[in-house]
C-alpha cells in the first residue's frame, strides 16, 4: 500500500501533536508529585550522613520529613564563609541550591550550603555539620554529603551517591560498608593544615592507625580517586567557613 | 543494535503474518493460548531469539530492580501492540518504523515518569535503562512481526506472551545472580541466615564475578543450554 505525501506528513503531524500532549500532560501531572519525591531523596542522602542507612530506611517518608525538620537547621555561604541570604533578588535555602549547577560554576561563584545537624528542639546544640561534596568518578558524576563533628575536624560519617559508576566495582560507594570506613577519620594534620582523607590503592588493609587513609575500593581506583578529589576540592571551598565556625566557638579556637 | 532487529524482523515475519484469524473465536483458543505460551519456552525472545540482552544482562543484580524492568517491559510491550495494532490500517508504510519508534519511545517515557513520581528509588537505581526500552529488540520485533498485521486483541496476547517469556528468563538470571552474588532475595540475606544456622565459623562466600555482567553471561548460557537440552532446538 503506497500513500501519498500528504497523508503520510498529516499522519506523523497528529502523531506528533497527540503523543506529544500526552507526554507533557503527563509530565504536568506528576511533577508536583515528582518534586516531593526528588526532596525527599536529597533529605534522606542529607541524613544519611549522621544516621545509618538501616534506620532511614525504616521511616516512612513522613517521617523523613518530621525528623529532618526537627534536626537539621540550613544556611548557605558562598567560598569567603560569608552566610548568603538571597542571590539575583531571589531568597536562597540550603535545600534549593542546585549542587550540579553550582559545580559548573567557578568555586568562587558557587553557593555553599551547609546543613546542621542539632539536639532536637535546640539549634545550638550541634552534633554534626553536613556539608554536601560533588565531583567526578570514572564514568559519570559522583556526589555525597560530608558530615564533620562539632570539632570541625573528625569525620562523623559520609553519604555518597553516583550517576554511572561500575555495579560491583564503583558504585560500591554507595555501600554502607565501604561509607563506614570513613568514620572518625580526620581531615586535618597535627599543625592543623587540612590535608582531607584519602582512599588508597588496593583493598583489604587495616588503617585503622592511620587518621588520613581509608581503605580503598579493589577495582575501581579511579572512582575512589574521584572521591578523594571530591573530599579534598570541597573541604577546601569549606575552608572560610570552618575557620569562621571555629573562631566563633571559644573552645575551637583555643584547641588551635 | 539496529542490525539484530531488522534480522529479527524479517525471520519472524513471514511465519507469523500467515495466521488466519476466524471469526466469533473463543477468547482464549487454542491458537490464542499458543500466542500467550509460544514465547515462555519455545520462542523465548531471549534464549531462542537471543534479543534483548543488554537489559538481561544490565539490570539483573537484584530481584528488585528487575522486577520492576519485567512490569515496565509487560506494560510496554503490551501497549505498544494494542497501539500499533489499533493504528494498522492508518500507519503510512513508508514511516512505520518511525511510527514504531514514537509510540515505543511515549510509552517508555511515560513509565519512567510515573517510576521516578512514585517510586523514586527504584527510578534511580534502574536510571537509564527504563530508557533502553526502546531499544529493547523485542518491543519493536513484535510490533513488526505480529501488531502491524493482527488484531488488537491477539497483539495484546502475543505481547504478554513475548513480555512474560522475557520476564522469566531475567528474573531467573536475577535469581542466581543475586543469591550467589550477593548472598540475598530481594534484599533479604539469605546466606547470613543459612551461615548461623551452622554456628559463628561458618560463612556461605559470595562470588564477586555474579555481581558483574560476566555473571549473567553464564547464567544466561547455562540456562540456554538446559532448555535447549531439553527442548532439543538447534540453530539453523
Amino acid at each position: 500500500m503506497q500513500q501519498s505525501n500528504g497523508y503520510i506528513i498529516t499522519f506523523s503531524i497528529i502523531l506528533t501533536v497527540v503523543l506529544g500532549l500526552l507526554l507533557s500532560g503527563t509530565a504536568e501531572v506528576l511533577k508536583p508529585i515528582q518534586k516531593k519525591a526528588e526532596e525527599l531523596d536529597t533529605k534522606k542522602q542529607i541524613l544519611g550522613a549522621v544516621i545509618s542507612s538501616d534506620e532511614i530506611g525504616e521511616m516512612k517518608p513522613e517521617e523523613v520529613n518530621t525528623y529532618y525538620e526537627e534536626r537539621i537547621a540550613s544556611k548557605v555561604v558562598n567560598i569567603e564563609g560569608e552566610e548568603v541570604e538571597e542571590q539575583d533578588g531571589a531568597t536562597v535555602t540550603a535545600e534549593s541550591v542546585d549542587i550540579e549547577r553550582n559545580y559548573k560554576k567557578a568555586p568562587e561563584d558557587r553557593l555553599y550550603p551547609v546543613f546542621i545537624y542539632h539536639e532536637e528542639g535546640s539549634e545550638d546544640d550541634i552534633i554534626a555539620y553536613i556539608f554536601p561534596v560533588y565531583g567526578s568518578g570514572l564514568w559519570d558524576s559522583i556526589w555525597g554529603y560530608l558530615a564533620l563533628k562539632t570539632d570541625l575536624a573528625t569525620i562523623e560519617g559520609v553519604t555518597f551517591s553516583h550517576a554511572g559508576e561500575t555495579p560491583g566495582l564503583g558504585a560500591r560507594i554507595t555501600s554502607p560498608d565501604v561509607q563506614e570506613r570513613f568514620k572518625e577519620k580526620a581531615v586535618y594534620d597535627d599543625e592543623g593544615n587540612l590535608v582531607s582523607v584519602k582512599m588508597q590503592k588496593g583493598e583489604g588493609k587495616d588503617y585503622s592507625g592511620d587518621p588520613h587513609k581509608v581503605d580503598g575500593l579493589s577495582g575501581a581506583t579511579i572512582t575512589a580517586q574521584g572521591v578523594n578529589n571530591m573530599l579534598s576540592n570541597y573541604l577546601e571551598h569549606y575552608q572560610s567557613f570552618i575557620k569562621k565556625e571555629k573562631g566563633g566557638n571559644p573552645e575551637l579556637a583555643a584547641l588551635k | 543494535m539496529e542490525r539484530f532487529i531488522t534480522e529479527d524482523i524479517m525471520s519472524t515475519e513471514t511465519e507469523e503474518k500467515e495466521l488466519v484469524i476466524k471469526d466469533s473465536e473463543p477468547l482464549l483458543s487454542k491458537r490464542r493460548k499458543k500466542l500467550v505460551t509460544d514465547p515462555l519456552v519455545d520462542d523465548n525472545p531471549i534464549t531462542i531469539q537471543v534479543l534483548g540482552i543488554c537489559s538481561a544482562l544490565a539490570v539483573t543484580t537484584q530481584m528488585q530492580p528487575t522486577l520492576v524492568m519485567a512490569l515496565s517491559v509487560i506494560f510496554v510491550i503490551v501497549m505498544s501492540n494494542l497501539t500499533i495494532s489499533l493504528l494498522r490500517n492508518t500507519i503510512p508504510t513508508r514511516v512505520r518504523i518511525i511510527v514504531q519508534l514514537a509510540v515505543v519511545a511515549t510509552l517508555v517515557t511515560l513509565v519512567n515518569e510515573v517510576l521516578k513520581a512514585f517510586a523514586y528509588d527504584m527510578y534511580k537505581e534502574l536510571s537509564v535503562f527504563v530508557g533502553l526500552i526502546i531499544t529493547n529488540c523485542i518491543v519493536m520485533g513484535r510490533l513488526e512481526a505480529f501488531a502491524l498485521g493482527n488484531k488488537p486483541y491477539d497483539s495484546i496476547l502475543d505481547g504478554f506472551g513475548s513480555a512474560l517469556g522475557y520476564s522469566w528468563i531475567i528474573l531467573t538470571v536475577a535469581f542466581f545472580r543475586e543469591l550467589w552474588g550477593s548472598g540475598s532475595l530481594f534484599g533479604i540475606p539469605i546466606f547470613d541466615g543459612i551461615s548461623s544456622l551452622f554456628g559463628e565459623d561458618f560463612q556461605l562466600a559470595t562470588n564477586g564475578l555474579m555481581v558483574s555482567p560476566v555473571g549473567a553471561f553464564i547464567i544466561l548460557g547455562l540456562l540456554i543450554w538446559v532448555q535447549r537440552t531439553k527442548t532439543g532446538y538447534v540453530e539453523h
